[in-house]
């Protein structure tokens, strides 16, 4: 479903990933893991199609599409979905009519019938149990004045809603206690689906400890420097990343 | 990204022009067009020699620069100062008199004047060029002992009523605008809530400049009476024209004890094309009285056209308890440039005031918030809030603010607080990556930051300032 080719990316003069390759299939969970600074987040961005990241090289396939070609809101209309490190505050916007505009747009995209308020209330509410959220939180503005746990959980939440085939979680699991951080899992969990992809961008392996990934992969220096089962997370939490580099 | 232009093919949907024949007063301005006004309008003395009185002082004062908008000199001489479509009779006594080219407008701007076409809870008075041409629902106000009528007829069937309250808080000589408005004013609405009745429907004029080369100048008049209370809006467009037009309005509010009037302003005169072209020059002093204790006035504009924006809707809190509040969005695209603000005057004690003021800023244009709140010794136990917050879309528009508060006893309190931001791409980003356009994204956003404002509009115009807002701000940000 998605596979990414000696992808090379840059910021400004300053190049961040050089050569990823990297192959996602329905249903799998990969998990990226590496030092502060080795292009995770950089990585999630330039898929979602941040406009200051500048692909100099490489290719990315998505369904069979070259994903690089589609515009930010066309990979979301067609998927992909990117669950924020530091999602953004939006002042003034609910968060129920904020997620209606999304879904709705999404809808028009797809030749579906947009949703009314009611129906969709009455999907979002369902939606909301999984990352057990209360009411309250469908008329506070988008992000405002939200912890870090009630920002995670309502990236989750976004996703539920939103219903992607890749989702890419960057970081979701920093700033958490460990309470947020069991729930925000579980969440993740129950989203699980053999036709879902998943790629979970991570610095410590404690969320790991949740949702248990297929593929483990370690970026260091812009490129993925060794790939895994799950177990290579455990041996990342025993030794550090510095034995890597051997 | 986003290329800006490809967004500008919406064009200012009200740009046209209604073909009429006008009864219209020779170019220029002399006492001479005054007593052609004032004959026109059958007018007793008494208000002939109020505006000659006004048009001497005018002579006399100097057009005011202070306001940080830019302007060519505006010739008084070369413009007309009255224009009405031709009729038959003195005045329409029922819509089958009025023109049905004039209907057809209005209809087209949305305003259908037929009250079973209405929505049920709305009053219109049509002022069309200098005159008002329709006043819907009059019949069914005059039950509660209401006066909703066009200035002109208020001079003629409630003299001591205008006598009364006329200039009493905008006198004549007040500022060169308001001057010049007095002596030239040709019609408007007049407003008249009888002691403790609460007005049962909105009370609404639509302003319509249709008229070449010709200032509107209308007045309008509104007293609340003891215990009464209303909510007024007022809705405004013009043709498309290359030449720039004057609209010099004045607006008087009064209300006594416990009274409350809520005057809401959608504002979507002509703006100019792109390049600053053409527009309304929107000069109007709009102030409100808080005569008696407990008494409140609500103003809330949203102010998108207008080429050049010149108004200071303001309070003056004579009654102790009185309050007085302020909800402004002004967007400026383009050339548009605004300067705009309130004046809270407190005199009484007790007295509150609220301030909130939303500027949004796009491409070139200019945008300033100037208030004065003012605090005067005898208005003990006072308070002000103030919160101005600019929006700006693109690096080479402007925001500026200039707040002014002086307080002047030691058991009052004013607050201000001011923000400013700029949309930026990370909020765009992370709305477009849950599908969202990049039109629907802005929109969105800015919603969100006037929304302080937009909950104040009665629901009905909340609707269309939200639409006119998108309209707008079209391709602003690329």
């Amino acid at each position: 479903m998605l596979e990414i080719k000696n992808l090379h990316v840059s910021v400004g003069d300053v190049e961040i990933l050089k050569g990823i390759d990297l192959k996602v299939e329905g249903g799998e969970v990969h998990a990226v893991m590496g030092p502060n600074g080795s292009g995770k987040s950089t990585l999630t961005r330039v898929l979602a199609g941040h406009p200051a990241y500048v692909v100099t090289e490489g290719h990315v396939t998505y369904e069979g599409k070259n994903l690089l070609d589609l515009s930010v809101e066309d990979r979301a209309r067609q998927g992909v979905f990117l669950a924020f490190q530091y999602p953004i505050d939006i002042p003034g916007v609910n968060n129920a009519y904020f997620l209606k505009t999304a879904v709705n747009e999404i809808r028009k995209a797809k030749g579906l019938e947009e949703l009314d308020a009611m129906e969709f209330l009455e999907f979002l509410k369902e939606k909301m149990k999984i990352v057990e959220m209360d009411e309250g939180f469908l008329n506070r503005p988008v992000n405002e004045g939200f912890s870090g746990g009630e920002k995670k959980r309502n990236e989750i939440l976004q996703m539920a809603v939103l219903n992607p085939k890749l989702a890419i979680l960057d970081e979701t699991d920093s700033g958490l206690d460990i309470d947020a951080l069991k729930i925000v899992s579980e969440g993740v969990n129950r989203l699980r689906r053999p036709d879902r992809s998943i790629i979970l961008v991570t610095h410590y392996q404690r969320m790991l400890n949740y949702i248990t990934p297929d593929f483990v992969h370690v970026l260091m220096g812009g490129k993925i420097v060794k790939s895994g089962g799950k177990d290579l997370a455990l041996q990342l939490e025993a030794k550090g990343y510095e034995w890597m580099k051997d | 990204m986003t290329d800006p232009e490809s967004f500008l093919k919406k064009e200012y949907p009200y740009g046209f022009v209604t073909p009429i024949e006008s009864d219209t007063a020779p170019r220029g301005l002399n006492e001479d067009i005054i007593r052609f006004i004032s004959k026109k309008k059958n007018e007793p003395e008494f208000l002939f020699e109020w505006r000659l009185k006004a048009y001497r002082a005018w002579l006399k004062m100097k057009e005011p620069h202070w306001a940080n908008v830019e302007y060519p000199a505006i010739d008084y001489q070369d413009m007309i100062y009255y224009s009405a479509p031709k009729q038959k009779k003195d005045g329409p006594k029922s819509l089958e008199e009025v023109d049905q080219e004039i209907l057809r407008t209005y209809e087209k701007l949305g305003i259908p004047l037929e009250e079973q076409k209405r929505l049920a809870g709305v009053a219109v008075d049509a002022v069309f060029d200098s005159v008002s041409v329709a006043t819907t629902f009059k019949e069914k106000l005059k039950e509660f002992g209401i006066v909703f009528c066009s200035f002109s007829e208020a001079v003629q069937h409630h003299p001591d009523l205008v006598k009364k309250y006329l200039g009493l808080v905008v006198p004549p000589t007040d500022n060169f605008f308001a001057a010049l408005n007095a002596a030239v004013f040709s019609d408007g609405s007049f407003c008249y809530i009888p002691k403790g009745v609460r007005c049962p429907m909105e009370l609404s004029t639509y302003f319509r400049i249709n008229a070449a080369d010709t200032g509107q100048f209308e007045r309008t008049l509104i007293v609340a009476d003891e215990g009464s209370s209303v909510s007024y809006l007022e809705g405004c467009t013009a043709p498309i024209r290359d030449k720039n037009q004057l609209h010099a309005a004045v607006v008087e509010l009064v209300a006594h004890e416990r009274a409350q009037i809520k005057y809401s302003t959608v504002q979507n005169w002509y703006a100019g094309d792109k390049d600053g072209k053409g527009g309304i020059y929107n000069f109007v002093t709009k102030r409100g009285l808080c005569q008696g204790s407990h008494s409140k006035i609500s103003w809330t504009q949203v102010e998108t056209g207008s080429s050049i924006t010149w108004k200071y809707p303001s309070c003056i809190l004579k009654g102790d308890y009185s309050t007085g509040e302020f909800y402004s969005v002004a967007v400026v695209n383009n050339r548009q440039q605004a300067d705009t603000g309130t004046k809270m005057i407190h005199l009484g004690k007790n007295t509150k005031s609220t301030i909130i003021s939303k500027g949004i800023s796009a491409r070139f244009g200019k945008n300033t918030y100037r208030g004065l709140v003012r605090i005067t010794p005898g208005a003990k136990g006072s308070r002000n809030y103030t919160q101005c917050d600019s929006l700006l879309m693109g690096d080479q528009c402007a925001a500026d603010t200039f707040p002014s508060i002086e307080v002047n006893n030691r058991t009052s309190q004013a607050e201000h607080e001011a923000t400013t931001s700029k949309i930026n791409e990370d909020q765009l980003f992370y709305c477009k990556q849950r599908g969202m356009s990049e039109e629907n994204a802005i929109s969105m956003i800015v919603h969100g930051f006037c929304k302080e404002v937009f909950k104040n509009l009665p629901m009905e115009f909340a609707v269309e300032a939200s639409r006119l807002l998108g309209v707008s701000l079209e391709g602003s940000v690329g």
